[in-house]
């Protein structure tokens, strides 16, 4: 293991946050505020509590878990993607380094960060919206892992994208309409039954089902079923980058 | 050092790169890799650091593979590539302390002090990248190389943009590395820097290394001199008594031209102004021009073609 390695890859990242504070932790932090002044004070005191839990309460999870699903993905997609830009990669390739090295050193550090900004707009959220939390372990829990699985999943579209539009297409149009329609505003049970059953096939859904249960012990679904389907998802990203490496897809010219 | 067998290269558009290469490095020898744009140089270097994949052969450094053994073998070298690609917000320090990690090695602030003292960079470490000079980010590039203390040193084009000043105090640094032990593969297009400062020359044309040689060698084997006589009045023809000689006119006839070999013994020339004399043929000035590299590696290149 070459831990220096891993060790530089995560400062270098971390460096990279430093100098763009303001586009990696700033601008999310606030446009999520946004969030909690207009539907959680605004409109928020007009619409009715969901399962005993006031809304502007209700949404601060999901719009938690929107802003770490982007940032993970796009700080861990960006990180990778742009040596290759630049060609900054030829070091990379020739360092004795392995491909989990790598990727510890990267997704180590967009997760990290991701978790950061998570805390971040947690604790802006408190100022804006009465706040508990029941669970708090399950919520740090829920945040790490899926730091760590979106940071991944990042990861993989940072290797496969040869231009900067598909960097963002995967947040911009999958990830955001997932969370949206995850249950951010709304609990499930609120739909016709038809887009109820639709729900069902949105991983994201289970993510803020488990962690809004964190908060307010209220879900859609059970633990459980949360807990599954976030570690089939990081299995599943796990073994696309084990498939990644082994075919030496797109890292090595 | 390095042990190159059988090697090819065909990229994924079909091109055959590198064409059967073998080639041996001696360890702290400075190897010249000559040939013109396209030749094959930068991709050569590529599958000895791993940046690319060989298609077929085989490639050891220090005895072991370079596949199997990349952890061993890529400590043992240092890149410098041909394209100037730069983290342009990160400053000259962290940059290169960044390359001293990636390589495996312990921090040491001392020795990245000394290694931007040496290339002349120590007032431009806090300095970001993009506010350097392209000669500057050259030798920031050559402090990355040299950061994890490589054995091996790989140049890639050196010396394009790079002004006469910091050229001669490359070569200089190269020259001293190399009396440090560490073996110097560099590339170039210019013959006359092959020539001024490596020990071996190897010659590469589509994706074929069409020689190696020792450069002392190669300049006697194929250097033959000349001696020019401005001549006072032209000659129509080479006298009679003289053309058992290597002689030639030019100018109109008003230079005389003898070709040497400067490996024999005996070169002649005594004989030929004795030979001179006697037909009263008279001179303004004498000189003699001795082929460069230039001139055979032009020559090896058509010859090929
Ligand atoms: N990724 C690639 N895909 C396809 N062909 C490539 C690739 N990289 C290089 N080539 C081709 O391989 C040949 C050798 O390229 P290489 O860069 O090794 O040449 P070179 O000797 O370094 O030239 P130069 O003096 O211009 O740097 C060229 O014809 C080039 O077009
Ligand atoms: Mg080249």
């Amino acid at each position: 293991m070459n831990r220096y390695a891993v060790a530089a890859i995560y400062k270098f990242e971390m460096a990279r946050t430093k100098r763009t504070i303001f586009q990696s932790i700033i601008s999310p932090v606030i446009s999520t505020s946004l969030y909690f002044v207009v539907f959680g004070s605004a409109i928020g005191s007009r619409i009715t509590e969901i399962g005993g839990v006031s809304y502007g309460a209700f949404i601060v999870p999901g719009l938690i878990m929107l802003s770490l699903l982007t940032q993970s993905i796009s700080n861990a997609s960006f990180g990778i993607y742009f040596p290759k830009f630049t060609g900054t990669i030829y070091e990379l390739l020739s360092a004795p380094v392995s491909s989990f090295e790598v990727l510890l050193g990267y997704v180590g550090a967009a997760a990290t960060k991701s978790t950061l900004l998570a805390l971040i707009i947690l604790a802006t959220a408190h100022f804006f919206v009465p706040l508990e939390i029941a669970h708090p372990f399950w919520m740090l829990f829920f945040l790490v892992m899926t730091a760590i699985t979106f940071s991944l999943f990042g990861f993989i579209i940072g290797i496969w994208a040869d231009n900067f539009e598909k960097l963002q297409v995967i947040p911009l149009i999958i990830i955001t309409p997932l969370v949206f329609l995850g249950g951010t505003f709304y609990s499930v049970s609120m739909l016709p039954p038809f887009w109820q059953t639709v729900t069902q096939f949105n991983p994201v859904f289970y993510l803020i089902s488990g962690f809004r249960w964190s908060f307010y012990e209220v879900a859609d679904v059970s633990l459980i079923t949360s807990l599954c389907v976030m570690g089939g998802f990081l299995a599943l990203c796990l073994l696309a980058v084990t498939w990644i490496f082994k075919s030496g897809y797109q890292i090595r010219r | 050092m390095i042990q190159i067998t059988d090697v090819n290269k065909i990229y994924a558009s079909g091109f055959q790169a590198l064409n059967n290469i073998n080639l041996a490095i001696k360890p702290a020898e400075i190897f010249a890799l000559l040939g013109p744009n396209g030749a094959g140089k930068t991709t050569l270097i590529s599958a000895i650091c791993g940046i690319v994949d060989a298609t077929s052969g085989q490639i050891t450094v220090d005895g072991k593979d370079i596949v199997s053994d990349y952890r061993h073998t890529r400590r043992l070298i240092g890149l410098v590539p041909q394209e100037l690609t730069t983290d342009a917000f990160e400053t000259v320090w962290t940059t290169v302390s960044f390359s001293r990690g990636l390589f495996g090695k312990k921090p040491d602030p001392a020795f990245i002090e000394k290694t931007l003292k040496s290339l002349s960079l120590w007032n431009k470490k806090d300095s970001r990248l993009i506010e350097l000079s392209g000669g500057m980010k050259r030798r920031v590039m050559i402090a990355k190389a040299l950061s994890h203390e490589p054995t091996i040193l790989f140049l890639d084009e050196p010396t394009a943009g790079v002004d006469v000043e910091l050229r001669k105090d490359m070569w200089q640094l190269v020259r001293q590395l190399r009396d440090d032990g560490v073996t110097i593969i560099l590339t170039t297009h210019y013959i006359e820097e092959a020539e001024e400062i490596a020990d071996r020359i190897g010659v590469i044309k589509n994706g074929q290394l069409i020689l190696v040689e020792d450069k002392i060698m190669l300049m006697n084997q194929l250097g033959t001199k000349q001696l020019i006589l401005d001549l006072k009045e032209p000659l129509t023809e080479i006298p009679a008594n003289m053309t058992d000689f290597n002689l030639q006119l030019k100018n109109n006839g008003l230079q005389l031209i003898y070709s040497y070999d400067t490996t024999e013994e005996h070169t002649g020339i005594s004989v030929l102004l004795q030979h001179l004399s006697v037909a009263g043929i008279a001179f303004k000035d004498i000189k003699t021009d001795q082929s460069s590299l230039e001139d055979i590696f032009v020559s090896l290149v058509k010859e090929t073609t």
